[in-house]
């Protein structure tokens, strides 16, 4: 929708050239939110497609992903055959309640700092022990892991001024074997609860747990826990203030599907025993 | 910065917030439309260097140097003022086959999206159109349009010859309400109260009128000091007189405080959050429970009640009561040998048609007041304007473009009130667009209602007593409070035969949006309840569910009574209830396809009847003329918004006159096309608006059968109409050399039919989840002769489909503060393609003695029966009644583990104890 209270677009080609920070101003990466939504309090937009970051790089250490890749251009991505937790990017994107023709502008970077609590980048990013890499607004940079970037509905780490630059995914997390399992109240509804289960070579174990939550939980153990063991892990991980309230799924619904996805998860990766 | 679009270049400055949307549309790229403008329904979908985006998403400045594909120019290059493109895409080629519309709002979208899907995407259309909403099709044949399936298409009735519009719909050319250019138009928007309850002491304008582009400030002393009910009915005192353009009185969040009107929106928006206003806070009522009680907040004082229903009691929050008795309820009850008693509550619902309301304003040449506007009631409309502002009806104007959808929201004044009073007052051309945030936390909604039902019936199953108590909530004003009482509390218990019966009903103001007119019109509610009392009656007797209506139900020669002995004008016209269980039944005793392992399934129904045009006179006038070159102009006063008219208004006319309806040009929704027509509400355009149609034509005939036998020398009788000419045996006239001649046609709607539905799902419910899936779904109608069975159809699918949506998922929330908690396609979710099945529409054999060429209207009453119908599957599935709409999956789940808890789950899910 037309955003009448904005008065001024920049669009620097440059760190250099962003310009200080001031109240009022928005980041713009899709803006496939932004101009979702009336922004009264909102008068400068900075563009950040404009400095002009590589999508995504695959190194030795993982998978870098500029902030600014499109959900569509990570779904296109094509990783190493080793990295086994690849099919997981693709489940995540398709776990975004907006459609395909908002993964063309939609961007991976916008959905982790938007924190919602269905952000399936987010889950995607947890699962697989991603780390932000953060432009402070004095030019210099810090590094936090996304779990801690999200601390509850639309409320993020970032300080007024600093910029997700990247989100780097370790190749030691793609080569887990993954579980994914979500809810919606409707079939492509918006996440109600979503799992994610991870077993990586060694045998460790991870759980994560978004969209029933109003923050990412994750829950990780040496080995596979058994089916008590989980739920008495999910009982101690999230208390009841924890769960989500929204018009997406009443809180005790909620709790009661994670135990169920989550118990179908660590079943799926144990091989239906444990 | 430069862009192409369509082929055309165009050198534009955005502003700096400008989404791609409206940089279209201002560039007459009208084929780009607003259904929610936040990304959510699609209808603004376009194509970018090809990739197709929501262009309400996309920054209007990154659109520079990019070459922009609207549906206009999906077919090849254009300029924005062509007209139909001579040669169709095959994507819109194909939606015209499958007549894959019917407002055609969502087409646009439709059409640019389903252009872009690779061939996995269009095997996957449930994922690949999860970002398009359709509110009209339930979706079966935009799927089938995808898929490339072809119709046939005839040219007379009982053939399906498309919609006339159709490829100006697919190509984004149809004309919708704000598809107009309007040089020097001013654009209105509104502050709206933030309390449920308040007093405004002070409105300071000062600094709006400052900003640049402020041309106007109304407020509630700018408005006449008059009342009016925003609901539309041919009687304006059925509905009380409470409503003020703009009130000083602020009773529920979202009212109208004040207009501002600027020279471009946003400088109205900037007017209207420079508004500094002053309120007293009132104590509000927001419980419908609590609205009767001695210290309840008063929503309203003395004002006119209307007439339909009024309230026999002088609690000034009561809006209406329906009260009435037949024989002795409680000697049936006593009778009985099983009694069931249960109480059901229905929530509150919009109709989220695609296209949001909004009004034009203007003075013609002739200094006319003319207001374009996007409403099912232009006569009533214009009525109402002259009422509140002593205009006589030469002086007023109320047309229609092609509208987006009504499902009775439209069946009322929420625009063209204030758009009069702001082209009156600036004597300029105004334009006011609701956003769909408003469409939800400032217009209607359904009525919720809570029903309490106790029947009794003996061990046959024979109904000895039928009692309701229900408890209306009509939110701040009493638009169609009684109008939705009455009626709800009629047909719904008038399709049973029993001695004993009883009605008492009230509708109760709360300081929450009104409710108003909705598809059903109260009986979606009542029926919900009694229907699964019928259900739970035929647990308890161990009867089959059909057999238990077959014993009660109504049949030609029963009285058609509700609580009242009263004479009525409602006949058995034709009776096809008996064909519609049948087929129903027949279908569910199929075994449904196989549902996952641990999942529970059951079956379920429900029946409706439905009055086929509302009572106390609905008026439509049709006029025919012969042109001088053989071709007909049929002008009707009724509104097309997808209910499919247009087309049968074409057969109707084009069999009576033994022509094709090609050569039937349709002038329609306009207040200078006749002099009056009540309006597409009830269900009305084919079995009023029709009959007059029929009547016009068939006088035309006449009058050109005589002519041309004078001509000819030969006796009327004789005469044929025959395409183009008259025939008499071998003699022949061309019906260029008749003319010009007219005729017309008149109705009253009187005497009335009924019509009948009934609603069958078999289902699986995984009890752990709350899942739901529909295994099977069945709907067999009594339609009386269909005249378009590819268009009745489509009605059938579309009403069921958004009655899936009031069934699952729709609610309209109002939190503890009176504000609407889901003001987004995002918050309030209706069904998307992957909601709904695929509907196995059935139609009964008969041919209705009422309505015109036997026909009955068929648009409003499929909605009716299906929350009960899948609320009985749920309870044959997994033993749990709910007894609340919607079924959510979680609250599926709280039932279901509540009823287990309890003991009473059926687990084995068996159909029947």
């Amino acid at each position: 929708m037309d955003l009448d209270s904005i008065t001024e677009v920049v669009a620097p080609r440059t760190r250099a050239a962003l310009p200080a920070w001031r109240p009022g101003d928005a980041w713009l990466a899709g803006g496939t939110w932004l101009f979702s939504e009336p922004q009264d309090g909102i008068g400068r937009l900075i563009d950040l497609p404009s400095l002009g970051w590589e999508p995504h790089a695959v190194t030795e250490q993982g998978l870098q992903i500029g902030a600014t890749c499109t959900i569509a251009a990570l779904g296109r991505l094509e990783l190493p055959t080793a990295f086994s937790a690849a099919p997981l990017i693709g489940r995540c994107c398709r776990a975004l309640l907006g459609s395909f023709k908002v993964w063309n502008a939609a961007t991976v970077g916008g959905n982790l700092c938007l924190a919602l609590p269905a952000g399936p980048m987010i889950a995607l990013a947890v699962a697989l022990d991603g780390e932000c890499l953060i432009w402070t607004p004095e030019g210099g940079e810090r590094r936090l892991p996304v779990r801690d970037l999200v601390r509850g509905p639309q409320e993020t780490a970032l300080a007024p001024g600093e910029i997700l630059r990247r989100i780097d995914l370790p190749a030691a997390a793609f080569r887990r074997r993954t579980a994914f399992r979500r809810l919606s109240l409707s079939p492509n509804g918006r996440s109600g609860a979503l799992v994610i289960a991870t077993l990586d070579p060694a045998g460790a174990f991870a759980l994560t747990v978004t969209a029933a939550t109003r923050r990412p939980v994750r829950i990780d153990r040496p080995g596979l826990p058994g089916a008590a063991d989980l739920a008495a892990a999910l009982a101690a991980a999230i208390p009841d203030g924890l769960w989500y309230d929204d018009v997406h799924g009443a809180p005790d619904w909620r709790r009661h599907v994670t135990g169920l996805l989550a118990e179908e998860a660590r079943a799926e990766l144990g091989g239906g025993g444990a | 910065m430069r862009l192409t679009v369509n082929g055309t270049e165009h050198e534009v400055t955005p502003r700096a917030g400008q989404c791609l949307r409206t940089l279209l549309r201002e560039l007459g790229w009208f084929g780009v439309k607003k259904g929610c403008d936040a990304g959510d329904c699609g209808a603004c979908t376009v194509h970018v260097d090809g990739e197709p985006l929501h262009s309400c998403l996309v920054p209007a400045f990154r659109a520079a140097e990019r070459s922009i594909t609207t549906v206009e120019g999906l077919g090849g290059p254009c300029s924005p003022r062509d007209g139909v493109p001579a040669a169709l895409h095959p994507v819109q080629a194909a939606f015209v086959a499958a007549q894959g519309f019917q407002c055609g709002f969502c087409t646009p979208g439709m059409v640019m999206t389903a252009a872009a899907l690779d061939q996995g995407q269009r095997q996957d259309l449930p994922a690949a159109l999860k970002g398009n909403l359709c509110r009209c099709t339930g979706y079966r044949s935009i799927a089938d349009a995808i898929a490339g399936a072809e119709g046939s298409a005839g040219s007379s009735c009982e053939h399906n010859p498309p919609a006339p519009a159709s490829t100006a719909i697919v190509s984004g050319r149809a004309r919708y309400t704000l598809d107009l250019d309007l040089p020097g138009a001013l654009h209105l928007k509104v502050l709206r109260s933030p309390h449920a309850h308040a007093r405004v002491l002070r409105i300071d304008a000062e600094a709006a009128l400052a900003l640049p582009g402020v041309v106007r400030v109304l407020t509630h002393a700018d408005a006449p000091d008059r009342l009016f009910s925003t609901a539309r009915h041919q009687n304006p005192a059925d509905d009380a007189s409470d409503t003020r353009v703009l009130d000083s009185v602020m009773r529920f969040v979202g009212q109208r405080v004040a207009a501002v009107i600027a020279e471009s929106e946003g400088a109205a928006e900037a007017g209207c959050r420079a508004l500094r206003v002053e309120y007293e806070v009132l104590p509000a009522c927001l419980d419908p429970e609590q609205a009767l009680t001695p210290d309840a907040p008063p929503v309203h004082g003395a004002r006119p009640t209307g007439e339909d229903a009024p309230p026999l009691h002088p609690h000034p929050n009561l809006a209406a009561e329906a009260h009435g008795e037949i024989g002795d309820v409680a000697a049936g009850l006593a009778a009985a040998d099983v009694v069931h008693e249960g109480t059901y509550r229905s929530q509150r619902i919009q109709h989220a048609h695609l296209e949001t309301h909004a009004a034009l304003g203007w003075r013609d040449p002739d200094g006319r007041l003319v207001i374009r506007s996007s409403t099912q009631v232009p006569f009533l409309t214009r009525d109402a304007l002259c009422a509140l502002f002593d205009l006589p009806r030469e002086e007023v104007r109320v047309e229609c473009g092609r509208v987006g959808g009504g499902f009775g929201g439209k069946q009322e004044m929420l625009t063209e009130d204030l758009v009069a009073l702001a082209v009156m007052a600036t004597g300029r051309p105004v334009r006011w667009e609701l956003t769909r945030t408003e469409q939800f936390t400032a217009t209607t909604t359904r009525h919720p209602m809570r029903v309490r039902v106790r029947l009794g019936a003996r061990t046959d199953g024979t109904l000895t007593a039928i009692d309701l108590q229900v408890l209306s909530n009509t939110g701040a004003y009493g638009n169609h409070a009684g109008g939705v009482l009455h009626h709800g509390c009629n047909e719904v218990i008038a399709v049973y035969r029993c001695p004993n019966k009883r009605v008492d009903g009230h509708a109760v103001h709360t300081h929450t949006l009104p409710a108003g007119a909705f598809r059903g019109y109260g009986l979606s509610q009542t029926i919900f309840a009694v229907e699964s009392a019928m259900d739970e009656l035929a647990r308890a007797l161990n009867l089959d569910p059909f057999e238990l209506r077959r014993r009660n139900m109504v049949r030609p020669g029963d009285p058609m009574v509700s609580t009242s002995l009263e004479p009525h004008d409602v006949r058995y016209g034709s009776y096809g209830l008996d064909q519609c269980l049948d087929a129903v039944s027949a279908a569910l005793s199929v075994p449904p396809p196989p549902a996952p392992p641990g999942w529970r399934t059951g079956s379920g129904m429900a029946l409706s009847m439905i009055d086929t045009i509302p009572p106390r006179g609905h008026f439509a006038e049709a006029r025919i003329a012969l042109d001088g070159d053989g071709r007909y102009t049929l002008s009707v006063g009724t509104v097309e918004f997808g209910n499919g008219t247009s087309t049968v208004h074409g057969q109707i006319a084009a069999q009576a006159l033994g022509t094709t309806p090609d050569r039937i040009g349709l002038r329609q929704g306009d207040t200078d096309a006749v002099g009056h027509d009540t309006g597409a509400y009830g269900s009305t355009g084919i079995v009023v608006a029709g009959q007059a149609t029929l009547r016009a034509a068939e006088a035309l005939a006449d009058a050109l059968r005589g002519r041309a036998a004078a001509r000819l020398g030969v006796d009327p009788a004789a005469c044929r109409l025959d395409g183009d000419a008259v025939t008499a045996g071998e003699a022949r006239v061309a019906l260029a050399d008749l003319g010009p001649a007219d005729a017309m046609g008149h109705a009253d709607g009187t005497p009335r039919s009924v019509a009948f539905n009934v609603q069958g799902f078999q289902v699986a419910v995984h009890p752990g989840t709350g899942e739901l899936r529909i295994l099977r779904s069945v709907h067999a109608a009594d339609a009386g002769r269909v005249m378009n069975p590819v268009q009745c159809r489509g009605q059938i699918e579309g009403g069921v489909a958004q009655a899936l949506g009031a069934a699952l998922y729709e609610d309209l929330a109002v939190d503890a503060g009176g504000r609407v908690a889901t003001p987004s396609f995002r918050t309030y979710h209706i069904p998307a393609i992957a909601d709904v099945p695929r509907t196995e529409v059935i139609f009964a054999d008969t041919h209705d003695g009422i309505g015109p060429l036997g026909a009955k209207s068929m648009s409003e009453s499929p909605f009716n029966p299906v929350a009960a119908a899948l609320g009985n599957a749920i309870r044959d599935a997994t033993g749990a009644r709910l007894t609340a709409t919607p079924f959510a999956p979680d609250r599926i789940y709280r039932q279901v583990d509540d009823a287990a808890r309890s003991g009473e789950a059926d687990l084995q899910g068996a159909s029947l104890p």
